[in-house]
């Protein structure tokens, strides 16, 4: 049967009604940011880089250091218990009317819809729960929609794939607001990957417990954004990134994915 | 489903399947090749992302009004069918179903049945079953016959043969049916259909599936595309259909979202060759169709699915494959490696229900979670969650099993239990995470290059030289 995989790339690119219509606020003075254990332990750069492009915009960044993860990796392998008391910690770091912004698309849905399935139960905890969904905003949208950020770029042309994460784009729409922030820069091109609204393979857990699934869809992957003709590949997801980075090592390629927001920071004069 | 108490059932061997699987390229391109064929279809049947999204809304509505009252609908299906003049059985497991059927088998002296595609009567393992009871059992349906000269079970809900590339139908039917090889796909269908059309004529009996059984009007409808259904269902004497309880709604203006969603879904059809819709044997003054019609409603699980309120979303499902044309799991492995009648998306989320967690106590975690099932899904079953949810039952510790789900806890294992508690421990301790993160990243030369599973496709993760909580600590101050 004939097939045109880049015709495909699209096929299930559509954002769920989850995030349907979101209205903005003005830009704040203040913001929390939450700053997700992998970016913590692999990709500090990333967060930093988020922390300086929130602070270019005129905003003071606040970051709690008591903070650690928001339970994803518990939740998703089904240790309910264990994530909830994770999501309890984190609950109190984050209270009043700052907005929480985070550089990553799965941990800002973790909070944002996840959160609340998490704390149902608990009419006293729901309101914080509550508090804390409504003020998230995943990193690229929060420059996007709320600082309305206008980026000019420093840069050489360069063509650019993006990498879109599940999570990312399913519960967060971090695609369009990814897209709309790449084409304010004028040298870089955003280059269309085959298979490009498919699952890098990560999925948390999944990668270690169904290796052999997760290693062939991680392989598909990076070989289509090598394919792509890119120069570079850029992602709002570190789990993601850590997934496509360590493959790409592994294989002996030289490309490696780069953080959103380590990306725009760089093109557009750096702080 | 009667297997007795506190014996564990062993379980699918899914991760072996898998290795086997993934070792066979033709199939991994045969499955590449067939679901972009097939998400492309389905995309043209959508051009208006707004009426599919609304549409998808109202068929999740109905299927969630029509599982509400469920007891109350089947009960007047049952009404309905009779005044009509169907006979309808009820089963609670598939030995029950089987034995259903056998006894109308035996009525009847019936020697031959012919069978247009049920997925429900592979969930009964029917053609073994009658096998073994003497009669001969013959899938009517293309990619059903392929698939039973080949003594393979479906890989795919809708597309049975989906496995297969014509240069291996051209082998199989140049073997088992003394033709000449040929690859023409169009030849194929030809001599598939030569060998079947007789056989509708020699059958004491045809057996379908149902797609919607509609209680107001004990009309049961089938869709199809090959001409085959109809046959089944009007040319033996008597006709059995065979479906889930899951399966009936309200009225005929039900159907109406539910079969555009359905085809558009599945096929990337406006509508099937063929929808059959089937109100009762024939009557005094009509001169075709069976003098018999039985309907056979099986639970096999379903109502273990129905008692929980989230769970209880499995049942929306209309059976039209897009969740697994979808899946970048199913894409790799195809279907036959999950070891169910139903694989992919659906058949993780339904077969727990069907065989219990002891033996499918690996298929939810066989997800990335990564949610494009439930994005396709034509009535919004919330498939991830539903997976998670699996999950959460699955690693139950034994002092917390409510026993509400066959098999809650079969995937327990006190390590891990303890590795989650451990990792909760220092998440909620932000002294000891933060130490943690400062002794690992000073340590991190001594991260050992080979760390299992996640080192046969990557290189080794590289910790940070310093956390972000430093970084940030030094650049915002302490907070």
């Amino acid at each position: 049967m004939s097939h045109n995989p880049r015709a495909l790339a699209n096929a299930t690119r559509v954002a769920p009604p989850l995030e349907a219509a979101r209205s903005y606020p003005v830009k704040p003075t203040d913001v929390f940011v939450f700053g997700t254990c992998v970016i913590d332990l692999f990709f500090p750069g990333a967060g930093m880089d988020s922390i300086r492009l929130l602070e270019r915009e005129g905003i003071k960044v606040h970051f709690p250091q008591a903070q650690s993860c928001c339970g994803q990796p518990a939740y998703t392998s089904g240790y309910t218990g264990e994530a909830r008391e994770v999501a309890r910690a984190q609950l109190a770091l984050f209270a009043g009317d700052w907005p929480v912004v985070v550089p990553s698309g799965s941990c800002a849905g973790m909070f944002r819809h996840h959160y609340p399935e998490l704390f149902k139960d608990e009419p006293e905890t729901l309101k914080l729960v509550e508090s804390l969904a409504a003020r998230t905003y995943e990193l690229a949208e929060f420059l996007l929609n709320v600082c309305r950020i206008q980026l000019c770029d420093a840069g050489a042309p360069v063509k650019v794939a993006l990498h879109t994460s599940c999570s990312a784009r399913r519960e967060m729409n971090t695609h369009v607001h990814s897209r709309a922030l790449l084409a304010q820069l004028g040298a870089v091109e955003r280059i269309d990957h085959a298979y490009e609204s498919e699952c890098c393979g990560f999925g948390g857990a999944f990668s270690v417990r169904m290796p052999d699934i997760s290693g062939l869809m991680v392989l598909d992957k990076t070989k289509a954004l090598a394919g792509s003709g890119a120069a570079e590949v850029v992602s709002a997801d570190c789990g993601c990134l850590m997934n496509i980075n360590g493959a790409l090592e592994k294989q002996g390629a030289s490309l490696r994915g780069e953080h959103l927001a380590s990306f725009l920071l760089r093109r557009s004069g750096g702080k | 489903m009667s297997s007795p108490a506190n014996v564990p059932e062993a379980p699918i061997e899914f991760k072996r399947n898998v290795r086997e699987a993934l070792a066979d390229g033709q199939l991994r391109r045969n499955f590449r090749g067939a679901m972009d064929f097939l998400m492309a279809k389905r995309a043209a049947q959508f051009p208006d992302e707004d009426e599919r999204e609304r549409l998808r809304t109202f068929g999740n509505q109905v299927r969630a009004r029509a599982l509400s009252r469920l007891p109350e609908l089947l009960e007047r299906l049952e009404t309905s069918l009779t005044r009509n003049g169907v006979k309808v059985h009820w089963a609670e497991t598939v030995e029950e179903a089987n034995a259903i059927v056998h006894s109308i088998v035996q009525a009847h002296e019936a020697k031959h049945v012919i069978k247009g595609k049920s997925m429900v009567s592979e969930e009964m393992e029917m053609n073994h079953f009658l096998g073994d009871h003497g009669v001969d059992c013959l899938e009517s349906d293309m990619g059903e016959f392929i698939v039973q000269l080949r003594e393979e079970k479906p890989s795919h809900i809708i597309m049975p043969a989906i496995h297969l590339n014509a240069g291996q139908v051209a082998s199989l039917f140049h073997d088992k049916l003394d033709v000449d090889y040929t690859e023409d796909v169009d030849r194929l269908i030809q001599i598939g259909r030569e060998t079947l059309r007789r056989k509708f004529f020699e059958a004491d009996i045809g057996v379908s599936g149902v797609n919607f059984a509609i209680a107001e009007t004990g009309t049961l409808l089938l869709v199809e595309n090959e001409g085959n259904g109809r046959m089944s269902t009007t040319v033996p004497p008597v006709h059995i259909a065979v479906t889930g309880i899951e399966k009936v709604v309200e009225n005929l203006r039900d159907v109406v979202p539910l079969l555009s969603l359905l085809t558009r879904s599945a096929t990337g059809q406006p509508i099937t060759t063929y929808v059959n819709m089937i109100s009762g044997p024939r009557k005094a003054d009509e001169l075709d169709g069976p003098r018999e019609v039985h309907l056979v409603l099986l639970d096999n699980g379903r109502s273990q699915a129905f008692a929980d309120g989230e769970l209880r979303q499995t049942l929306n499902c209309i059976r039209c494959g897009a969740c697994m044309n979808h899946c970048p799991v199913y894409t790799r492995i195809g279907g036959h490696a999950y070891g169910t009648v139903y694989p992919g998306p659906i058949g993780k989320i339904a077969t727990p229900h069907m065989l219990g967690l002891e033996k499918t106590r690996d298929l939810p975690s066989a997800s990335s979670l990564c949610g494009a099932c439930g994005e396709v899904c034509p009535v919004r079953i919330p498939i991830p969650a539903l997976l998670r949810r699996l999950r959460e039952e699955a690693v139950r510790a034994p002092d917390d099993v409510p026993h509400h789900l066959r098999g809650q806890g079969a995937k327990y294992s006190a390590k891990e239990r303890m590795i989650w508690k451990a990792w909760s421990k220092m998440n909620t301790s932000p002294a000891l995470y933060r130490l943690v993160g400062y002794a690992g990243t000073r340590l991190r030369g001594l991260m050992p290059s080979n760390i299992g599973p996640w080192t046969e496709h990557h290189a080794p993760p590289r910790l940070a030289a310093r956390t972000l909580h430093e970084l940030a600590r030094e650049h915002l101050g302490d907070e």
